[in-house]
C-alpha cells in the first residue's frame, strides 16, 4: 500500500513544479468540463489564457483586476506566514474605500493634486483600523481572528450601505444610493489615453519590493515568520507573539485598505453599494497559489485575473455560465494543496503487513 | 414603538426555531468534526452543494425524504474529499477548507443554472395532532417540519454520545491527543475521517433544509453565509451540543427580530438592524473566549493541527 | 526560506510563459473558427441567414441577474425574444447575464460593442456610469439605459411606470384583506420602490380607507432567503396580503405556506402560489424594445428618455385569481382603461403625507419630476423611509 513519509529536506524541483502541475490538472479538468458542456475546449482555453493578454486594452483590464489582488494578497501573505488567518480582508477593503471616499468628498475644485495622497493614506488607515479591531479582540480576549474578521465583513458592508443611502448620498442624485462622483484631483491618474490602466500598478510593484525586503531582509519580518512556523521556538528566542499579531494584522489591513482606496479613487470614482468586489476573498487564493511569496503572488494574481476575465468572456462569447470561474478557482487551489503535499512528503510503496 | 402581541410573539418564536434549525444542524455537524480535531472551513461550500442536490432531487422525484438523503450524501461526498486531503495528505486544514468553500460555491452555481425556474411540489403541512391546537404554544412550538424536532433530538443524542458512550470518549480522546490515542492502538485517521464525513452529512442535511423547506427555491449562493455562522457557533458554544443549539436559536431570533422591528416602524436605519446578528456573534465570541484557561480546557487540543502517525 | 528567490521566480516565469505560449499557438490556429462558432452559439434562437440581404442589426442585452430568475431579468429577456419575433432576420440578438452593477459592467459592455453590437440595452440602474463611458468612446453605437437618468448624444433612458401595476394590485389587496394590515417586502429604498409602496397603499385605500401598510427592507434586489424571512416577519405582524418589490417568488411561496395572499412581481408568478397568488404586476418590455429597434433600423433614433406605463402596453396586471370578487376585477379593468386613455390619474390630490399634511393639493396632478424624486411615505404606511437622516 502507499504510504506518505516526510522527507528529510523539502524537494526543490517539486516546489517549483507544483503550481505548474496544479494548473495543468485544472486545465485538464477544465477541458473535460468544456467537452461535457458541448463547447469547443480550445475556444474555451483561448478565452481564459489568450484573450485576456491579447491587446493593450485586455492587458489594462487585467491590471485593474490584478492590482488589488496583489496588494491584498501581499498583506495576507504576511498574516498567513505568521499563522494568523485574516479571512476578513474584504471588510478591510470596504472600510479603506469608505475612509478614502470620505476624504475625497472633501475636495473642492481648488484642491491641489496632493489630496490623492491623503485619499490613499486615509484608505490605509481605514483598513488598519478595521484590522486593529480583530487584533485587539484576539490580543485581549483570545477571540478567533477567523470569525471576528469574517463577521466584520458583514458589518463593514452595512456601514457602507448606511452611509451611501443616508448621510453621504449625493443630493443631486435623484435619491439613488451613491455619493457624488469624485473630483478630478482626487482620482488616480490614468497612464494611457483610452485605457483604464492607472498608477495603481506602480503602487503594486512598489509594494512587492517593500515586502520582499521586509519578509526576507528585516529582523521584524524574520520574527513574523518564525512566530508562525514554530511558536515555541519564537517564544524561546524572545520574539513577541503579540508584536507579531499586531504587525501582521495592521499590515494586511493597511494593504487591503489601500486596495480599496485605489479602487474607489480609480475605476469606480464614487462610493456605491457595489464597492465590495470579492477581492478580499479571492486574494486568499492568490496568496496561497503564490506560495505566500511576493513574486509568486504577482504571477498568481495575474493568473487569477485571467480566470476572472476569461470567465466573463467565456460567458459573453461562448455562452458558458459565469459560475465556471468559481469552479476553476476552487479546483486550482485544491490541486495546488494536493500537489504541495509532495514537496514535504514522499509517496512510497510499502509491502502490506 | 408598539408592543408585541402574544400571538406575534408566538409566531416570532416559531420563526426563530425554524431559522435556528438551519444554522444549528450545520453547527452540530461541525462540532463532531472539531471534536476529532479537524476544522472544516468548507461548511458554506458543502451546504451549497447539498442545497442544490436536495432541490434537484426534490424537483425530479417529488419526494422530500429522497431530497434530504441527496443533501446528506452530497455533504458526505464533499467532506470525504476534504477529509482525505487533510487527514492523509496532511494539507493545511484552513486552506483546504477555504478551497472547499470556493469550489462548492462555484460548483453549486454552475450545476444549478437550469434549476432557477423550477418549483417543488406542494409542501405538506406538519402539525402535531392535539398539541398544535394549544393556544399560543401550539403555533409557536408544534407546527414545525420534522427536521426541526430531529435537530433537537440530535443535540441531545450527541451530548449523550460524547459524554456517556465509549465511542464518544474515543472521539474526544482523538481530538485531545491523537498521539496518545494512536499509541493506545486506535485508528486515529479513520476515526477522524468518520467524524468529518458524519459532520458533512449533517451540514448536508442543513443545506437541503434551506432549499427544500426554508425557501423552496434554488438560487446560487442561497446559503448566504450561514455556513460561516455555524462555524462561529461551535466556538462560542465551547463545543457542547446543547449550547450550540441555544446559540443557533439566538442567532435565528436576532435575525427575525430585526425584521420585526423594521415592520413595526422602529426608527433605526435598516442597515444597523441588519448588522445586529453579526455584532451579536462577535460580542458573544468575545465573552466566551475571554478566559484563555477556559478555552484551553474546552477546546479540543489538537484542533487544526495535522496528525502524523509514527512521526 | 531565504534566497533561491530569483532562481525560483525565473523558473516560474519560464513555466508560465511556455504554457501561455503553447496555448496561444494552439489558440491562434483555431481562433477564426472559434469566433464564428462563438457568435452562432451565443444567439438564443437561430436566425435564418439571408443570402443577399443587408447585414442584420446586432443588438446586445446586458442583464444584472440570471434569465431564470422568473422576475426582472426574465421579463427583459421576454422583451428581447419579442424583438426577434418581430424583426426576424433583420436583427441578431445576444445577451450576457449576471453582469454585476458597477465598474465591472464596463468591461462586459465594451466586449459587447467589440463584438459588433450597434444597439446595446443595459437593463439596470447600476450600468449608468459604465454605459456613459463606453458611449463616449463609441459614437456609432446606440445605448439604451433602463431605469437611469443620465443621457448622452448616443445614449437615452427608458423606464416603466411600475407604480401603475402596484396601484392596481393595491386595489385588489384592499378588497381581500381581512386584518386591514398589508405587508410589503421592499428591496432597496430608492424612489422607484418608495413610489410603488405608496401607490400600492393608495390603491388599497381607495377601496378600504382603514388599511395600513408595513414595510421591511432586505436591501437587495434578489435574495430569496432574506425575502422569505422578511415575508414571514410581516405575516407574523398581522399582515394577510403581501406585496413585493424584490425579484424572486420567495414572498409568494411564503404566503402560500401560511395560507395567506400575495402578488407576483415583474413577471407572471401564478404557478408559484396556486392558492396564494392574487395577481401579477408584470412589466412588458416588448413594446419599447420593438420601438427602439425600429428607431435604430430606420435611422430615426434620437436621445431622450421615456417612461411608459399601461398606456403604451408596458405595464399590466395579469392572471387575476378567481377568488377576487367580480366587481373588484371590473374596477381594475376600469382603472386600466382609464390609464390607457388618460382619464384616470393615480397621483392626483389630495394626497397626505404621514404627518397628515398635504403633499399634493386637491385636484393637483403630480408631474414626472415630482414622481421621480419621491422620498416620503403617504399616510397609511408605517415606519419611516430609510434614509439614515
Amino acid at each position: 500500500m502507499f504510504k506518505l513519509e516526510p522527507r528529510a529536506t523539502p524537494s526543490t524541483w517539486l516546489s517549483l513544479a507544483s503550481p505548474v502541475m496544479a494548473l495543468a490538472i485544472t486545465v485538464i479538468i477544465g477541458v473535460g468540463l468544456f467537452i461535457l458542456l458541448d463547447k469547443d475546449p480550445l475556444a474555451g482555453l483561448q478565452m481564459f489564457f489568450v484573450e485576456p493578454l491579447k491587446s493593450p486594452y485586455a492587458l489594462s483590464e487585467l491590471s485593474i483586476k490584478a492590482v488589488p489582488l496583489i496588494l491584498i494578497a501581499l498583506g495576507l501573505a504576511a498574516c498567513f506566514r505568521a499563522n494568523l488567518w485574516n479571512i476578513g480582508a474584504e471588510g478591510q477593503f470596504v472600510m479603506g474605500a469608505v475612509f478614502a471616499g470620505g476624504v475625497a468628498m472633501r475636495a473642492t475644485p481648488e484642491t491641489g493634486a496632493w489630496i490623492l495622497w491623503a485619499v490613499l493614506g486615509a484608505g490605509m488607515i481605514g483598513g488598519m483600523l478595521w484590522a486593529a479591531i480583530v487584533a485587539l479582540l484576539r490580543d485581549r480576549f483570545n477571540a478567533s481572528e477567523i470569525l471576528v474578521s469574517l463577521m466584520l465583513v458583514y458589518v463593514a458592508e452595512m456601514v457602507l450601505s448606511y452611509l451611501v443611502y443616508g448621510p453621504w448620498k449625493d443630493p443631486q442624485g435623484y435619491n439613488f444610493p451613491q455619493t457624488i462622483t469624485f473630483l478630478e484631483a482626487t482620482r488616480v491618474p490614468k497612464l494611457f489615453q483610452g485605457l483604464r490602466l492607472n498608477a495603481g500598478v506602480f503602487a503594486a510593484l512598489a509594494a512587492v519590493l517593500v515586502f520582499v525586503v521586509f519578509l526576507y531582509r528585516t529582523y521584524a519580518g524574520f520574527q513574523l515568520q518564525v512566530g508562525g512556523l514554530a511558536p515555541l521556538a519564537a517564544r524561546y528566542a524572545g520574539f513577541s507573539s503579540r508584536k507579531a499579531l499586531w504587525t501582521a494584522l495592521l499590515i494586511s489591513g493597511g494593504m487591503a485598505g489601500l486596495a480599496g482606496a485605489l479602487d474607489v479613487a480609480g475605476p469606480q470614482g464614487q462610493l456605491t453599494p457595489y464597492v465590495p468586489m470579492g477581492y478580499g476573498f479571492a486574494a486568499i487564493i492568490v496568496a496561497f497559489v503564490g506560495r505566500l511569496s511576493p513574486v509568486g503572488i504577482v504571477f498568481s494574481a495575474i493568473l487569477m485575473s485571467m480566470f476572472y476575465i476569461g470567465g466573463e468572456l467565456a460567458q459573453s462569447r461562448l455562452g458558458l455560465p459565469k459560475a465556471i470561474t468559481g469552479v476553476f478557482q476552487g479546483l486550482l487551489l485544491f490541486a495546488l494543496l494536493a500537489c504541495d503535499t509532495f514537496i514535504h512528503q514522499r509517496l512510497r510503496w510499502v509491502a502490506s503487513k | 414603538m408598539t408592543g408585541i402581541s402574544p400571538e406575534s410573539l408566538a409566531l416570532l418564536i416559531a420563526a426563530t426555531l425554524n431559522a435556528g434549525t438551519v444554522v444549528g444542524l450545520a453547527a452540530l455537524g461541525l462540532l463532531i468534526n472539531e471534536r476529532s480535531g479537524v476544522v472544516n472551513l468548507g461548511a458554506e461550500g458543502m451546504m451549497l452543494v447539498a442545497a442544490f442536490a436536495g432541490f434537484a432531487v426534490g424537483v425530479n422525484t417529488g419526494s422530500d425524504w429522497l431530497a434530504f438523503g441527496a443533501g446528506a450524501l452530497a455533504g458526505m461526498a464533499m467532506a470525504a474529499v476534504f477529509g482525505v486531503l487533510v487527514i492523509w495528505l496532511n494539507t493545511n486544514q484552513y486552506a483546504t477548507g477555504l478551497a472547499l468553500t470556493m469550489f462548492g460555491t462555484g460548483l453549486s452555481a454552475f450545476a444549478g443554472i437550469r434549476y432557477t425556474q423550477e418549483k417543488l411540489p406542494e409542501r405538506p403541512h406538519f402539525d402535531i395532532p392535539w398539541l398544535s391546537d394549544l393556544p399560543l404554544a401550539g403555533p409557536a412550538l408544534f407546527k414545525h417540519h420534522p427536521l426541526v424536532y430531529l435537530t433537537i433530538l440530535f443535540a441531545i443524542g450527541m451530548t449523550w454520545f460524547l459524554m456517556r458512550s465509549r465511542a464518544g470518549l474515543v472521539l474526544r480522546a482523538v481530538g485531545e491527543s491523537p498521539e496518545s490515542a494512536h499509541a493506545l492502538g486506535y485508528p486515529v485517521r479513520q476515526i477522524r475521517l468518520l467524524a468529518v464525513v458524519a459532520g458533512g452529512a449533517l451540514c448536508g442535511l442543513a443545506g437541503a433544509y434551506i432549499s427544500v423547506v426554508y425557501t423552496p427555491l434554488w438560487v446560487e449562493g442561497m446559503v448566504a453565509g450561514k455556513g460561516w455562522i455555524a462555524l462561529a457557533l461551535t466556538t462560542f458554544a465551547t463545543w457542547r451540543p446543547a449550547r450550540v443549539l441555544l446559540g443557533a436559536y439566538l442567532f435565528g431570533g436576532v435575525t427575525m427580530l430585526q425584521f420585526q422591528l423594521q415592520g413595526q416602524g422602529v426608527d433605526i436605519p435598516s442597515q444597523w438592524l441588519t448588522m445586529l446578528p453579526y455584532l451579536a456573534t462577535i460580542v458573544v465570541l468575545v465573552l466566551i473566549s475571554r478566559n484563555p484557561t477556559w478555552i484551553r480546557v474546552n477546546m479540543p487540543a489538537s484542533l487544526g493541527k495535522p496528525f502524523h502517525p509514527g512521526a | 526560506m531565504t534566497t533561491p528567490l530569483s532562481k525560483r521566480s525565473v523558473l516560474k516565469l519560464a513555466g508560465w510563459a511556455s504554457l501561455a505560449a503553447t496555448a496561444a499557438l494552439v489558440g491562434c490556429g483555431k481562433k477564426d473558427a472559434a469566433a464564428d462558432a462563438a457568435s452562432a452559439a451565443s444567439d438564443a434562437a437561430p436566425v435564418a441567414s439571408a443570402a443577399a440581404a443587408p447585414e442584420p442589426l446586432k443588438i446586445a442585452f446586458a442583464y444584472v441577474g440570471p434569465v431564470g430568475d422568473a422576475g426582472w431579468t426574465y421579463a427583459h429577456n421576454e422583451g428581447r425574444l419579442a424583438v426577434e419575433k418581430e424583426f426576424g432576420d433583420k436583427v441578431k440578438t445576444s445577451f450576457i447575464e449576471n453582469v454585476p452593477e458597477g465598474p465591472e459592467a464596463e468591461r462586459a459592455i465594451r466586449d459587447l460593442v467589440g463584438q459588433g453590437a450597434k444597439l446595446v440595452f443595459g437593463t439596470t440602474f447600476g450600468y449608468m456610469e459604465p454605459m456613459l463611458k463606453v458611449a463616449a468612446d463609441h459614437k456609432d453605437v446606440k445605448f439604451e439605459h433602463g431605469t437611469g437618468y443620465k443621457t448622452a448624444e448616443n445614449m437615452r433612458t427608458y423606464d416603466s411606470r411600475t407604480y401603475e401595476g402596484a396601484y392596481m394590485a393595491g386595489v385588489i389587496a384592499g378588497t381581500m384583506t381581512k386584518s386591514n394590515t398589508l405587508g410589503v417586502v421592499g428591496s432597496i429604498p430608492i424612489p422607484e420602490v418608495i413610489r410603488n409602496i405608496n401607490a400600492f397603499t393608495l390603491g388599497a385605500q381607495s377601496i378600504n380607507p382603514k388599511i395600513k401598510t408595513k414595510v421591511v427592507w432586505v436591501n437587495k434586489w434578489f435574495d430569496p432567503p432574506k425575502e422569505t424571512e422578511g415575508a414571514q416577519s410581516l405575516l407574523n405582524q398581522g399582515a394577510d396580503v403581501l406585496f413585493q418589490n424584490t425579484d424572486s417568488s420567495a414572498v409568494l411561496q411564503t404566503a402560500e405556506k401560511a395560507g395567506k395572499y400575495a402578488f407576483g412581481w415583474d413577471s407572471d408568478m401564478s404557478k408559484f402560489g396556486p392558492k396564494s397568488h392574487l395577481a401579477s404586476a408584470v412589466i412588458n418590455w416588448g413594446p419599447y424594445y420593438i420601438k427602439a429597434t425600429k428607431d435604430a433600423l430606420e435611422g430615426t433614433w434620437s436621445t431622450g428618455g421615456v417612461w411608459w406605463g399601461v398606456k403604451e402596453g408596458a405595464i399590466d396586471l395579469v392572471s387575476v385569481s378567481d377568488v377576487v370578487p367580480a366587481e373588484t376585477k371590473a374596477k381594475v379593468d376600469t382603472i386600466k382603461a382609464g390609464l390607457k386613455d388618460g382619464s384616470f390619474v393615480i397621483w392626483k390630490g389630495p394626497i397626505l403625507g404621514q404627518d397628515g399634511k398635504e403633499v399634493l393639493a386637491k385636484d393637483a396632478v403630480a408631474d414626472d419630476k415630482f414622481l421621480g424624486g419621491i422620498n416620503f411615505y403617504v399616510k397609511g404606511v408605517e415606519g419611516s423611509v430609510p434614509t439614515g437622516k
